[in-house]
């Protein structure tokens, strides 16, 4: 088991009062594993991801709960521990990669900084080593491509150069905020081809978080399904695609476009929009917008259950 | 490069032709004034009138008036102020040249440095009570005059304090060369410094805080961390480099401006004969000759300024290089 998520809530106080950003997320990780983590805007995805990567900053977040990394706790780890552990045991790539690596700086020295943060090997090693991560993330020409700045590069390229920094130490498990969002189709496809290899070749473990059901559809081994900050199902790739059973995630997948068969004349939309984290309704969050609602909704929250493929609604847990 | 630094050289020299010719209008060709009866003082005899418009092309077309001038400036550097006496205008200001320089790059050293190491500090601590006092101490800093702080740090130094161990080294006002004397002419410009510099320091501080502080809410910055590093290169090889942009735009413009003659207020309180002590004489008399010069030399430095700043920028921002 590389990471163990354990009942992490995080809040943040607000001038509106506590805001509760993710609440009781619970999820395993195996050693070499993609973890898909979906849901929309404001559904805790990325928080609860910063929250494992110890990179919350914001004096007024409470996090609570437990955070295992190979057995290690991570909340209340002092900073300097936790420090080693990111960028060398526990990478991340961001969503933006027009914005993700400093401007002023070329790629190879961005990349190599990392590995000399972690690694005690001179100047000239660190960038022989950068040189083989860029070719290994396919740049035609990587020794060139080391003294690219980063404006110099289209975004696919600079998402390639991020993922190679975060690959640099050869981390265990790698977390991907969104990576192909900003990318186009194409560029994308080939991002997440490279997910899979480095998965194969690095045996990095992978929580990959998106809001494109087809992503995951394509990556993940597990999928974790978020609503309003708690996670509403949880299951293996097959189990969730051929059987979804909670009302959210049902929605989900019925806003996508079939290929085959009979074209409905509009996709369904879920009525409604996202709860404000600030005025949660009573009970079960996803109750106002979800067909299915009826009187145990609305007085309690339902909870995810256990097994595999558990999900958190009363509706199922009655059936 | 070669190519951009020429055009830029180009440029400069534009602007600056710009400059002279709007200056020579403004004071040469102002309806209803006479230049010559200017040039030539009170109470000057009809034969100096002559010889002035004579001298200066006042009874031919403006661009000969212009083109006599310049030539007069630059080329053979006789110009002449009858207002004083027939003093050279040019060696005047040659002369008051590196009185201003050393009052104004001492400051310049003295308020980039401080002012980095307190929006270091102040961006690093912030909401602190550190952070809290340093920003008060700057804003303070911006508050005083400096004629004010000037006059009171001389009362203090020159007299007040002066025979108490802390500032019997403080010599009498006034300016001593260089090349004569280097511990005088470090002695006398301490406190000059430190009176030019506190006003920048307070601006410079605080906008140097705000820059790195909103550098700190970027992406990249939340990218570095994820990388491990430490807080403390975080902040001085990521989000202070990319700050520094603004800092320099401001420094470009405050320099030029300073060594063109805006530390005047400064010159005058300490007895230093710089050119903003100069210029302002000149216009105190209505010195036309020595106007011009000083006006040329003034928008000469302002302009120099902006184009070092510009390469600079070049130099701290890899965007702004084009292949």
């Amino acid at each position: 088991m590389i990471l163990s998520v354990r009942d992490l809530s995080v809040s943040f106080r607000t001038n509106d009062g506590l805001v509760r950003a993710i609440d009781g997320v619970s999820f395993d990780l195996e050693e070499s594993e993609i973890l898909g983590v979906v849901g929309e805007s404001g559904s805790g995805k990325t928080v609860s991801l910063l929250a494992v990567m110890g990179l919350i900053t914001d004096p007024n977040a409470t996090i609570e709960g437990s955070i295992r990394y190979k057995g290690r706790e991570l909340v209340g780890l002092p900073p300097r521990e936790l420090r080693r552990l990111r960028g060398n045991e526990i990478a991340m790539i961001f969503q933006d990669p027009m914005t993700a690596l400093t401007p002023v700086y070329t790629i190879g020295w961005q990349i190599a900084e990392q590995i000399r943060a972690h690694r005690n090997i001179s100047k000239a090693k660190a960038l022989e080593r950068v040189e083989e991560l860029l070719a290994e993330v396919n740049f035609p020409n990587p020794h060139e491509a080391m003294s690219r700045y980063p404006h110099q590069l289209s975004g696919g390229m600079r998402q390639r150069a991020v993922i190679a920094m975060a690959l640099s130490c050869n981390p265990a498990l790698l977390v991907a905020d969104e990576p192909t969002t900003a990318l186009d189709v194409t560029v994308q496809a080939g991002i997440l081809d490279l997910v899979r290899k480095l998965r194969a070749t690095h045996k990095s473990a992978v929580v990959f978080i998106t809001h494109d059901m087809g992503v995951v559809s394509e990556l993940a081994d597990r999928v974790m399904v978020m609503y309003a900050g708690r996670v509403v199902e949880r299951g293996s790739r097959m189990e969730l695609f051929s059987d979804p059973r909670h009302p959210y995630t049902r929605a989900l997948l019925g806003s996508i476009p079939p290929l085959t068969g009979e074209k409905p004349c509009r996709l369904p939309a879920i009525p409604g929009s996202p709860p404000s984290l600030l005025r949660l309704p009573q009970g079960c969050a996803f109750g106002p917008r979800c067909p299915a609602h009826y009187e145990p909704c609305v007085t309690g929250k339902p909870d995810l259950g256990s097994g595999t493929h558990a999900v958190a609604c009363f509706r199922v847990a009655q059936a | 490069m070669i190519y951009a630094i020429l055009r830029r050289f180009g440029q400069m020299l534009f602007v600056m032709f710009g400059i002279s010719v709007i200056v020579f209008l403004i004071f040469f060709a102002t309806p209803g004034a006479d230049p010559a009866a200017r040039i030539a003082g009170r109470n000057a005899s009809p034969e100096v009138l002559d010889a002035v418009r004579h001298s200066f092309g006042f009874d031919r077309p403006l661009y000969v008036q212009y083109v006599k001038m310049m030539e007069k400036i630059f080329v053979t550097g006789d110009l002449t102020s009858f207002v004083n006496r027939g003093w050279k205008v040019v060696p005047a200001v040659m002369d008051s040249i590196p009185v201003t320089l050393s009052l104004v790059f001492g400051a310049a050293i003295l308020w980039v440095v401080v002012s980095i190491v307190i929006g270091i500090v102040a961006a690093a601590t912030r909401d602190s009570w550190l952070d809290k006092l340093l920003m008060a101490l700057g804003l303070l800093g911006i508050s005083m005059p400096v004629y004010w702080l000037g006059e009171v740090m001389n009362l203090i130094t020159q007299s007040r304090y002066h025979d108490s161990w802390a500032f019997s080294w403080v010599p009498p006002l006034g300016y001593k060369n260089l090349s004569d004397d280097p511990k005088g002419w470090f002695l006398t410009l301490v406190i000059p410094w430190i009176t030019l510099a506190i006003l920048y320091i307070g601006i410079y501080g605080r906008v140097l805080r705000a820059a790195i502080i909103e550098s700190l809410q970027e992406d990249y910055i939340r990218t570095a961390r994820a990388k491990g590093l430490s807080e403390t290169r975080i902040l001085l090889r990521h989000a202070l480099r990319t700050s520094l942009i603004a800092f320099v735009t401001l420094f470009g413009l405050d320099f030029g401006a300073l060594v063109g003659g805006s530390a005047l207020l400064t010159e005058v309180v300490f007895g230093l004969h710089g050119i903003g002590k100069l210029t302002y004489d000149a216009l105190q008399n209505l010195d036309l000759p020595m106007i011009m010069a000083t006006v040329m030399y003034a928008s000469m430095f302002v302009v120099v300024a902006n184009a070092v700043v510009d390469f600079v920028y070049i130099l701290l921002d890899p965007r702004l290089r084009t292949s």
